[in-house]
This record gives structure tokens, C-alpha cells and sequence, in this order.
């Protein structure tokens, strides 16, 4: 009565296990395919890749500083307008709504958390654009020149590419932050009104410390969750390679660069340039990621 | 006088772990056929863990490992194919859990369908009406066969349960508490289905209401921290047990 | 008066909370609002019958676009349904281990890195060797971004079905095999469908990975093995390019790539919440 080798039990540990292989393999294959194929590019630039300023594909000359810049502008530039709303919002759907609003507005976020990329891009391209270019355009006309909102009134460029960053990650943070806040014990709530706190005191000195992993967490992976929107970004950011020196400049940042000139691209050094780009892009996020991860799970106490 | 020919399950000098910790102490006790034996003791006595190492359910759980010996008609039962084993020795659990995703008759023949046995519906029309006369079932589903088994009450559904692991003509039925989450109607339903269930297979009741192993079982065996500390005809238990424990326990002293 | 000062504070805090969060929500309207009118505007039935007309010309659709994305699609979760499921049983039932802990590190990771980055795996690895851009190609990029949804969702699921269900399988003499797929899966598999489908609505609207690997196109193909048009590809070129009835071709395709997804996932949720009230 011995169980066969081919039983049916093994044919599906087996097959359960070749997935798991696959799913390890692919992550390993992405690595060493980016790193194989920047190679060209690492080779001849090295590590003054990163802080190298010039874009010149006629004179094969690469550098990341643009485009890191882009990125780094417009992702931290989101995120530090997106957490006060993000929180605001987290808190409106859990503790200051009457329940029937709350759900509907938690509901209204999981909706706009499903809109495409390409999508915010067009609505970007259309409405976005011309107001922040009308907005541009008074502020340049009354105010004088203050260095960084200043410079021609394009429209495109870092400001549009923000606001519309900001929009496009507020969902997944407010997602985190409402996860975070619902495990907030109500003993501890009540515990501060009963001692004849208000709504807001009870916010502020009971909620946010309690969620203050979370939070921080949260708004981590939401970085990290920026650094990678392309479409969008893509879209309203105007396309120039070179480092921008105003909010009103256009930019690129490192997906739409590839985004941009990855199939015009010829050449070895040129294309492999674009993949160590994409590396990069890999490396930051992944960075970001597992920082962000990390102080979410010290959450679980 | 028993002879040896009577015990169909012998558990010999049993051990049980959880990791470090023993859960089953050296345990010897031998089941009679076609005969009700109770399992009673105190919570955490381990008498749940014994009566799930004769289906070799115990062993499904990680970081578990067991000494010593299970006798199932003479042979060790770690020499049967495990998925046969269980189809000879079959188990009712506490909560009743039909199968959510089948109705009534299919929950019935669930043994044949879902290890791709085919039956004939001229077989299977008469397996479910059978079983389900012997558990005092039919007459109350019969016109509903075809609907979810959540529309059963709770003790319906442990009946439907009992059927479904006599489907498939096991030779011993495992129950692990199946009365406690049922009310007293229902209880006593199923007190008198095991009467009746016990002339054609052997039962093993694990039960923490010493009335009930009273009332129904031949022999009883009391477990504490582990140990077997009595066992003998029910009769006995409970009327002059031998050791002092044993009494402690039936007199309501403690547990 | 320090107790007035609370009292101001809380109700201007309350206020602030109230209008950050409306605020924070108009987007939607914004977004759906503008993309809803204006595509509606150019709705035809021309739009879903017949391919892109050439430049200047008036009319046109975007059939090539509906079947090119179907194709697409129906290529990716050819391979990220099998793999995802697999995975996500693999997950919801083996005991806890070092490996186990890899594939769930994987897995993360995998989420999270950006689709720019998968269409350039999926150039390296489908459109290299083949020398050209394909259908094929743009199904493999997107099942890895459908892969790691798929495995954390059907986990979620699986994890939900009653301990007790899996025994009375294996009390039953159910080989480990026959448990899994014919009760733990068969009972979870409301909500493992459900999961597949919202990653279809995920994916249908990725353009990054499809720039480099399906490349679009401006015919009808059914080819595989050729470039191929797909509807989040030409909402983008439409939009970037200076003709205008390319614009009104991009809002109509835009409201039907809205439209299509956002359908996907109510209905999708409503099941899921109709599904949980049913079993709470």
C-alpha cells in the first residue's frame, strides 16, 4: 500500500513548486537581464552616470542627472502636498463621516485608484495643462521674479506633472492610512472622550501617534509608488532633457525619458543607456519600497 | 472474557508531541468492535489529540510527531495509505461542516465525487436514500434534496454529516464532540442515532458531558494531562471507578 | 479660556477635514466628468466598427484597438492565471518556511516594480530574440504585472475558507490534491474569480509595457507574432498628436477604456460585498 510516485499528490506539489519557481525566477530574471544589458552603458560611464548632467544621443554622451532630478521634483514634490489630504480624507472616511458618506467617499477613491494611467495623462494634456499654463502665465505677469516659480509659461512641465502625481497616488495612500486607522482600539477613543477631550485633541494625541508607523509607512510606499507612474507623468511633463531650474520647466523625469526616446533609440550605447535608466529606476523603487514596508510592519506590535 | 479478535483499534503505549511539549502520555487502550467508546476527561486533557491520531489527522499538523503504536485490525496504521485509512476510519467534527458549494444529495455522496469515483444515478439515487433513512434524515429532506444544506438546522446538518462519512462504509466513526454545538433536542437525536449506528460500525466519541458518555457508550476511558488514568465498561466507571482521579472527576470535584 | 480655544481648534479641524476631503475626491469628478462628456460627444457606432482612418481623414474607429487589447489580454492571463493561481494555493496552504518567505518577499517586490521597467524585460525577452514587436510580446510583459496581483488575491481568498471544510475533506480520505482543488478552491472560488477580474481591469489600462513590445499599429491584426494596436496605446498617440481628429478619436476610446473599467470593478465589488453579507 505504498503511495505511487506519480500520485496525484506529487504531481501537484510539484506543479505548486514549479510556479513558486517561476515566480522567484522571473524576479531574478528582470534583475540580471537590466544588469546584463546596461552593461555597455556602465562600462563606459561608470558611476558618473548618476550626477552627469548632459543628454546628447548625437555625440553619445548619457547622464541620469535630468532625469533623476525630474523624478526626485516631482514625486517628493506630490507627496509632501499629498499627505496632509491623504490624512484629512483617511480621517474624514473613518472618524468624522456619518457612515452611509463615509463608505461612498471610500468608495469614490477606490474608484479613482482604478482610472488608467493613460487616462489622468489625456484629461492632463486637455483641462490640466491650459489652467496650469493660464496660472503660469498670472503669476509671471504679477509677481515678481521669484527664483523657482518663474520662466516661460509653458503649461507642461514640473508643476502639471506634480499636481497630477498628487492625484494619481492619493488613493493608494489613503488606502494604507484607512487600513491603519481601523485598527485604532475603540477603548482607546473612548477612553479620551471620556475624559472630556474633543473630537480633534483625541486626533491628534490618540489616533495619528497610534498610526504613526502606518502613516509614515504608508506615505513611503506612495513614494514609491510615484517614482514609477509614467503615462501621466509622460504626458504633461513637456519632454526636455534637460536639468530643470524652476517649478514652471519642463522636465523629464526617468520613466518618461524612457518612455520618450526608447524606441527611437540606436545605437548600443544609446539604448543600453536608456536600460541602466530603467535599473535605476528599478534599484530607487525597490528601495523605497522595502524602506516603506518595513516601517509598516513594525505597525504590528 | 475479550479476546484479542474483538479489538479492531489497539493504541499501544502512545506518545503525542506539539514540538517540546507531550500532549499524550504513554496511552494503552484497546477500542471493541462494533461497540460505543467515550473519551472523556478535563479541557486540554488531549483526548481530542488521541482520538485524531486514529485517522491520522493529528499528523497533518506542522511540528507535530507521535511514539509509539496504532493497531488498526492488526496492521500499524502508519502502514496503510493514509487517504484509505480514512476512508475505513471516518470522522464527524464538532461543527457540522457540509460543503458549502453542493447540495444535499451531493454532500451525501461527497466521498465517491470528490476522489472522481463516478456512480451510476441509479447507485447513487439509492446510497443517499439509505443513508440518509439510517440517520433520520430522510423523511425531513427528502423533498428538499437538491437545496443548499445551509437551509438545515444544526443538528440536520451533523445528521447530513454522519451520512456523509457512512457513504462511504467505513468500519469506524470518529466523533469528536458532535453534540456540543447543537441544542438538547438535537443532542438527544443524535444520542439515539448512535444506538442505532452501533450495530453496524464501531464509534468512538470523544465528549466532554460525562451524562451523555453515560448514557450511550460500553466503555469509557478517562484522559488527564496526557494520561490515560482508567478505562473500563462504562458501567463501572461511573458507578465504582478504580482509581481516585477518576472519581474526583465523575463526583464533579474539579474539571 | 483655554477650554474655548479647544473648542475653536476641534471645529476648525473638523471643518479643515470636511473640505480637504471633498476636495480630495473632486478629481474624480474632474477626471470621469470631463472624459465622459467629451468622449460621448464623439461616440459613433463607427468607433467600435471600423479601424483608424488615415490622417486627415474624418471618421474612423477603433476596432483594431478593442480586438488588439482583447488579444493582449487573453494572451496574458493565459499565462498569469495558472502561474498566479498556483502560486496563491501555494501560499494559502503549504506550512510556513524559509521558501515560503521568499515567495512572499518575490511577490512584493514584484508588485511593485514600475511597468516602464517590465516592457523593457519585455523588449529584452520576447521582442530581441524575435526581431520584431509583437502581440506576443505585450501579453507576456503585462502578465507580469497581472502575476503578483493574482497570487496576493487568491491567497486572501483561499486563507478565508474554513479550517474545518479542509478536514472534513481529509477525513473523507481526500489526497491533499483533491482537497485543495475540489473543496478549498471550489468554495473560494467566487472570490478568486472575483480577483482575476479586477486585475484584468488593471491591466486592460496599462500603456507603459505595451510602448515597447506590442508597439501598436494602425491596422486590424490577429497575428500574434506582429505589432498589434491596443486601445490604452492609441488613447496615447491619439492624444499627443497635433490633429484634432485624432484628439476626438482619443476621447472616444478614452471613454470606452473608462467606461469598460470602471464597470469591471463595481460590478466586481458589488459581488464580493454581496458575496460577504451572504456568508457573515
Amino acid at each position: 500500500m505504498k503511495p505511487r510516485l506519480l500520485s496525484g499528490d506529487n504531481i501537484f506539489r510539484l506543479a505548486l513548486f514549479l510556479s513558486t519557481l517561476c515566480i522567484v525566477g522571473l524576479l531574478f530574471l528582470i534583475f540580471i537581464l537590466l544588469l546584463f544589458h546596461s552593461w555597455p552603458s556602465i562600462r563606459n560611464f561608470g558611476l558618473s552616470f548618476i550626477w552627469t548632467g548632459e543628454w546628447d544621443p548625437v555625440n553619445d554622451k548619457f547622464g541620469a542627472l535630468p532625469f533623476i532630478a525630474g523624478t526626485l521634483i516631482t514625486s517628493f514634490g506630490a507627496i509632501i502636498i499629498l499627505i496632509p489630504f491623504s490624512l484629512a480624507t483617511s480621517l474624514f472616511i473613518r472618524e468624522y463621516s456619518p457612515t452611509a458618506l463615509g463608505k461612498i467617499i471610500s468608495h469614490m477613491v477606490d474608484l479613482l485608484a482604478a482610472i488608467p494611467s493613460v487616462i489622468y495623462g489625456m484629461w492632463g494634456i486637455f483641462f490640466l495643462v491650459p489652467i496650469v499654463r493660464k496660472l503660469e502665465l498670472v503669476i509671471v505677469m504679477n509677481l515678481p521674479a521669484i527664483p523657482l516659480v518663474t520662466g516661460p509659461p509653458y503649461g507642461v512641465g514640473l508643476l502639471s506633472s506634480i499636481v497630477i502625481l498628487l492625484i494619481m497616488t492619493i488613493p493608494y495612500s489613503i488606502s494604507i492610512t484607512r487600513d491603519v486607522m481601523e485598527q485604532v482600539p475603540t477603548d482607546l477613543k473612548e477612553g479620551a472622550f471620556a475624559l472630556g477631550s474633543t473630537k480633534w485633541t483625541m486626533v491628534r494625541k490618540i489616533i495619528i501617534p497610534y498610526c504613526k508607523n502606518g502613516i509614515i509607512g504608508g506615505t513611503t510606499l506612495a513614494l514609491g509608488r510615484a517614482l514609477g507612474e509614467t503615462m501621466a507623468v509622460t504626458m504633461v511633463i513637456g519632454n526636455s532633457t534637460n536639468i530643470p531650474k524652476t517649478l514652471f520647466d519642463p522636465a523629464n523625469t526617468i520613466a518618461s525619458i524612457i518612455a520618450n526616446e526608447f524606441n527611437e533609440a540606436g545605437g548600443t550605447l544609446y539604448v543600453s543607456s536608456l536600460i541602466q535608466l530603467g535599473l535605476l529606476l528599478f534599484l530607487i523603487s525597490l528601495g523605497i519600497n522595502t524602506i516603506g514596508r518595513i516601517i509598516v510592519h513594525k505597525t504590528r506590535i | 472474557m475479550t479476546s484479542e479478535s474483538d479489538n479492531i483499534l489497539h493504541v499501544k503505549n502512545l506518545s503525542a508531541f506539539y514540538g517540546e511539549n507531550k500532549v499524550l502520555k504513554e496511552v494503552d487502550m484497546a477500542v471493541k468492535k462494533k461497540k460505543i467508546t467515550a473519551i472523556i476527561g478535563p479541557s486540554g486533557c488531549g483526548k481530542t489529540t488521541l482520538i485524531r491520531c486514529f485517522n491520522r489527522l493529528f499528523e497533518t499538523v506542522s511540528n507535530t510527531s507521535l511514539k509509539g503504536e496504532i493497531l488498526y485490525r492488526k496492521q500499524s496504521i502508519f502502514s496503510y495509505d493514509p487517504t484509505l485509512l480514512r476512508k475505513e476510519i471516518g470522522m464527524v467534527f464538532q461543527r457540522p461542516n457540509p460543503f458549502p458549494t453542493m447540495n444535499i444529495y451531493n454532500n451525501v455522496i461527497a466521498g465517491y465525487r470528490l476522489n472522481g469515483r463516478r456512480l451510476r444515478k441509479s447507485e447513487s439515487d439509492r446510497m443517499v436514500e439509505e443513508t440518509l433513512k439510517k440517520v433520520a434524515l430522510w423523511d425531513e429532506v427528502k423533498g428538499v434534496l437538491f437545496r443548499s444544506p445551509r437551509e438545515l438546522s444544526g443538528g440536520q446538518q451533523q445528521r447530513l454529516c454522519i451520512a456523509r462519512t457512512i457513504a462511504v462504509s467505513p468500519r469506524v466513526i470518529l466523533m469528536d464532540e458532535p453534540c456540543a454545538a447543537l441544542d438538547p433536542i438535537s443532542t438527544a437525536k443524535i444520542e439515539e442515532l448512535m444506538l442505532e449506528l452501533k450495530r453496524d460500525y464501531t464509534i468512538i466519541i470523544v465528549t466532554h458531558n460525562m451524562q451523555q458518555a453515560a448514557r450511550i457508550s460500553d466503555l469509557t476511558a478517562f484522559l488527564m494531562l496526557g494520561e490515560l488514568v482508567e478505562f473500563g465498561e462504562t458501567d463501572q466507571i461511573f458507578t465504582s471507578p478504580k482509581n481516585k482521579r477518576t472519581e474526583e472527576y465523575i463526583t464533579g470535584r474539579f474539571g | 479660556m483655554k477650554m474655548n480655544l479647544q473648542k475653536i481648534s476641534d471645529r476648525i479641524a473638523t471643518a479643515a477635514i470636511y473640505i480637504m476631503a471633498l476636495v480630495t475626491v473632486l478629481p474624480l469628478f474632474l477626471v470621469v466628468g470631463y472624459i465622459v462628456f467629451y468622449g460621448f460627444k464623439h461616440l459613433s457606432f463607427e468607433l467600435i466598427t471600423r479601424n483608424p482612418a488615415p490622417v486627415g481623414e474624418e471618421g474612423g474607429g477603433v476596432l483594431n484597438g478593442i480586438v488588439g487589447s482583447g488579444i493582449i489580454l487573453m494572451i496574458s492571463m493565459a499565462i498569469g492565471i495558472p502561474i498566479g493561481l498556483l502560486g496563491g494555493l501555494y501560499l494559502a496552504d503549504s506550512p510556513d518556511g524559509k521558501w515560503k518567505h521568499i515567495i512572499r518577499l518575490s511577490v512584493e517586490i514584484l508588485q511593485g516594480i514600475p511597468s516602464i521597467v517590465i516592457g523593457i524585460i519585455g523588449y529584452i525577452l520576447i521582442v530581441l530574440p524575435m526581431h520584431r514587436f509583437s502581440a506576443v510580446a505585450g501579453g507576456v510583459a503585462l502578465s507580469m504585472i497581472m502575476l503578483p496581483i493574482i497570487v496576493v488575491s487568491t491567497e486572501e481568498v483561499l486563507r478565508m475558507v474554513p479550517v474545518e471544510l479542509r478536514e472534513a475533506g481529509i477525513a473523507l480520505g481526500m489526497p491533499r490534491w483533491r482537497v485543495n482543488l475540489f473543496v478549498v478552491l471550489r468554495t473560494g472560488l467566487g472570490g478568486v474569480i472575483s480577483g482575476i477580474l479586477l486585475s484584468l481591469s488593471r491591466v486592460a489600462g496599462e500603456t507603459a509595457p505595451l510602448l515597447f513590445t506590442a508597439l501598436g499599429s494602425q491596422f486590424f491584426s490577429f497575428k500574434l507574432d506582429r505589432p498589434i494596436a491596443a486601445l490604452p496605446l492609441q488613447i496615447f498617440n491619439y492624444s499627443i498628436s497635433p490633429y484634432p481628429e485624432w484628439h476626438s478619436l482619443g476621447f472616444a476610446a478614452s471613454f470606452l477604456l473608462l467606461i469598460g473599467i470602471l464597470a469591471i470593478n463595481i460590478i466586481t465589488r458589488t459581488v464580493i460585498e454581496r458575496m460577504n453579507y451572504k456568508n457573515g
